[in-house]
């Protein structure tokens, strides 16, 4: 691509094109980096009453972290998350694997039924309703256990996953690995899984993605606050403007709200560090996931 | 003759039987595998699926789900005689038609992408673009009602900025479609693109240094090459969105409704949350066949776009 464009004399209305498209993706960069470093900086500015159009805080302040720091929900709701994150991702990567495995397999006889089994539920579900009875019947309404298993498998990676087993993984290992008596389910876990690693890597980082920026879960199942993501405290005090705290006088209740006032940019800072910490090392995986994934189609 | 074909038909019968004991004995630790994930399809989606019933049921939590009388299509009946549900429904449609007309863009941006001869901005443009698709769905609320909060936000101060007077964006109606498609634009945009700049890197060379010797300048090359390599691509993502067009990102809608924008913010998936689950009488008989509903017009709509882009473009899902 390089050598094609350094290759070329660039007509006249090329010419335009390309000032015309250096214009137009330096505005786009603008329009997207402008408001994430907003964010950063007003998350370091005293208050909103000094609050400007420019990155730079008028008066630098760090009252938002501590207010965040003092909030003792938001760290119940960060290990909550954390824990939801790294259980969850646990188990969607353990039933994903499980499932794409056999479907990979041209000779596991079934397959094919199974594979129609999973393509249904792709297209038509029982709704939020039926499944909300189904987890209140099990007895797991309220439990950690409702956030982590209705939504464990998604079938789309799961097909992304068969996909790489089957096409990048070569059918002579396996046939090898057979002549010299190794089992099914040892080839998997000493030979296809240490194969595999790019493809767990990319399935695994979309998982753990989603269960940490997931809410809607928690909100139908869980009822206790000690059980609460970090999701559902950003919640009530980015969006519902709540208080968890019942019965005071409004002197206290107007403190409390200018320090949640106070917070909301260093709140939104701090919950998106883990994912936007990690976002510059895996996006080059994150490529490549929605590559294989377009390649089956 | 006869009696050769006969002994064979016998003996694949028998065969039957002990391929199956056979696959069993060898491929045991497949099934044993296979057993927890079709468990987990079985309790999580087919159950539910069975559980679909109560929508042709008075369904309560005293009595079982098959326990539970008969009713028709009495709860169908409720929705569309109730002239509410005809503004939720076209609240769902607006919003769906609204964020499906906005496909194009991604494609644009990566197209643009292509023709960015210095590969390091090319980079620095995808790297940034990506990284509001990670913001959580919270967050993102959060900061779209900071940043049009009428005193402190970013919109209102460039507006008062330059001369012009505050507005209440998310108190009033006529904002909302605006604010909810073009901020999910802001943050999707990127990710959205990469599966097109993924087509377009391959797209072969040799056409377009053909077309370079045939005088085409890029504006035609985009046209002619690069625009019918994405055909497949766009009309299989475009088949997915419509099979979802009643279901659009209600968590996302859930969080941006207040009181004063209920009028256009209540769609056809928060409706069923409300009625069916927040409720304080939950009713679930009747949020079920609204979700049914849903369900049934995204699987007729999905096979029909199917068959017809099928036709036009001949990709399809199956």
């Amino acid at each position: 691509m390089k050598k094609r464009n350094h290759a070329i004399r660039y007509t006249f209305s090329d010419r335009i094109f390309l000032a015309f498209n250096w214009i137009f993706l330096s505005s786009f960069l603008i329009i997207i980096l402008y408001p994430l470093l907003y964010v950063i900086s007003a998350s370091f500015t005293a208050g909103t009453t000094v609050m400007s159009l420019s990155l730079i805080p008028e008066r630098f302040s760090v009252a938002g972290y501590q207010a965040v720091f003092q909030e003792a929900d938001i760290w119940t709701g960060y290990l909550n998350s954390l824990f939801y994150m790294a259980a969850g991702t646990a188990i969607s990567l353990a039933v994903t694997i499980l499932c794409a495995y056999p479907l990979s397999r041209p000779d596991f006889k079934g397959g094919g039924f199974i594979m129609i089994l999973c393509m249904i539920t792709m297209y038509f579900s029982g709704g939020m309703i039926p499944t909300f009875l189904v987890v209140r019947d099990l007895g797991l309404l309220d439990s950690r256990l409702a956030v982590l298993l209705p939504g464990a498998m998604s079938v789309y990676n799961m097909i992304v996953m068969r996909t790489y087993f089957r096409t990048q993984v070569p059918a002579e290992v396996l046939e090898s690995s057979q002549l010299d008596g190794c089992g099914n389910i040892r080839y998997l876990f000493s030979i296809l899984l240490p194969l595999s690693v790019p493809i767990l890597a990319v399935i695994g980082l979309f998982y753990a993605v989603g269960h940490w920026n997931a809410y809607f879960d928690a909100m139908i199942y869980l009822r206790e606050r000690s059980k609460y993501p970090l999701s559902l405290i950003l919640r009530e005090i980015l969006i519902l403007n709540e208080s968890s705290l019942e019965d005071m006088d409004v002197g206290v209740l107007m403190e409390i709200e200018e320090r949640r006032n106070i917070m909301k940019y260093a709140v939104i800072v701090v919950s998106s560090l883990p994912v936007m910490l990690l976002y510059p090392f895996v996006q080059k995986y994150f490529v490549k996931g929605i590559m294989i994934g377009a390649v089956k189609g | 003759m006869q009696t050769a074909v006969h002994s064979k038909k016998t003996v694949s019968k028998r065969g039957f039987l002990e391929n199956v004991r056979r696959e069993l004995r060898t491929n045991w630790g497949l099934y044993l595998l296979v057993a927890i994930p079709v468990a987990y399809l079985v309790i999580f989606k087919y159950v539910p699926m069975y559980g679909v019933q109560i929508a042709f049921r008075d369904y309560t939590p005293v009595r079982s789900i098959t326990g539970s009388a008969w009713v028709g299509l009495k709860h169908f009946q409720r929705f569309f005689s109730n002239p509410n549900s005809w503004a939720i429904i076209r609240n769902t449609l607006s919003i769906s038609l609204y964020s499906l007309l906005t496909f194009p863009l991604p494609i644009v941006l990566a197209l643009l992408l292509n023709y960015m001869p210095s590969q390091r901005f090319k980079k620095t443009v995808q790297l940034v673009s990506y990284a509001p698709h990670f913001i959580s769905t919270v967050v993102m609320v959060g900061m779209i009602l900071q940043f049009l909060d009428t005193r402190s936000g970013l919109v209102n101060m460039l507006i008062t900025a330059l001369g012009g007077e505050s507005v209440s964006f998310m108190s009033q109606p006529g904002y909302f479609y605006h604010i909810y498609v073009w901020s999910g634009i802001w943050q999707s945009i990127g990710y959205n693109s990469i599966i097109y700049i993924a087509a377009l890197a391959g797209v072969s060379p040799e056409l377009h240094e053909a077309a370079i010797v045939d005088g085409a300048n890029i504006l035609k090359r985009m046209w002619h090459i690069d625009l019918p390599c994405l055909l497949p691509t766009v009309s299989i993502l475009l088949i997915m969105q419509c099979g979802s067009i009643l279901s659009v990102g209600y968590e996302k809608i859930y969080l941006m409704q207040n009181n004063l924008n209920s009028s256009v913010s209540e769609i056809i998936s928060t409706y069923v949350y409300k009625q069916g689950i927040a409720a304080s009488t939950p009713q679930y008989s009747y949020a079920t066949a609204i979700g049914l509903f849903v369900s049934i017009i995204n699987v007729i709509l999905l096979i029909i776009v199917n068959k017809v882009t099928g036709k036009l473009s001949g990709s399809s899902l199956w």
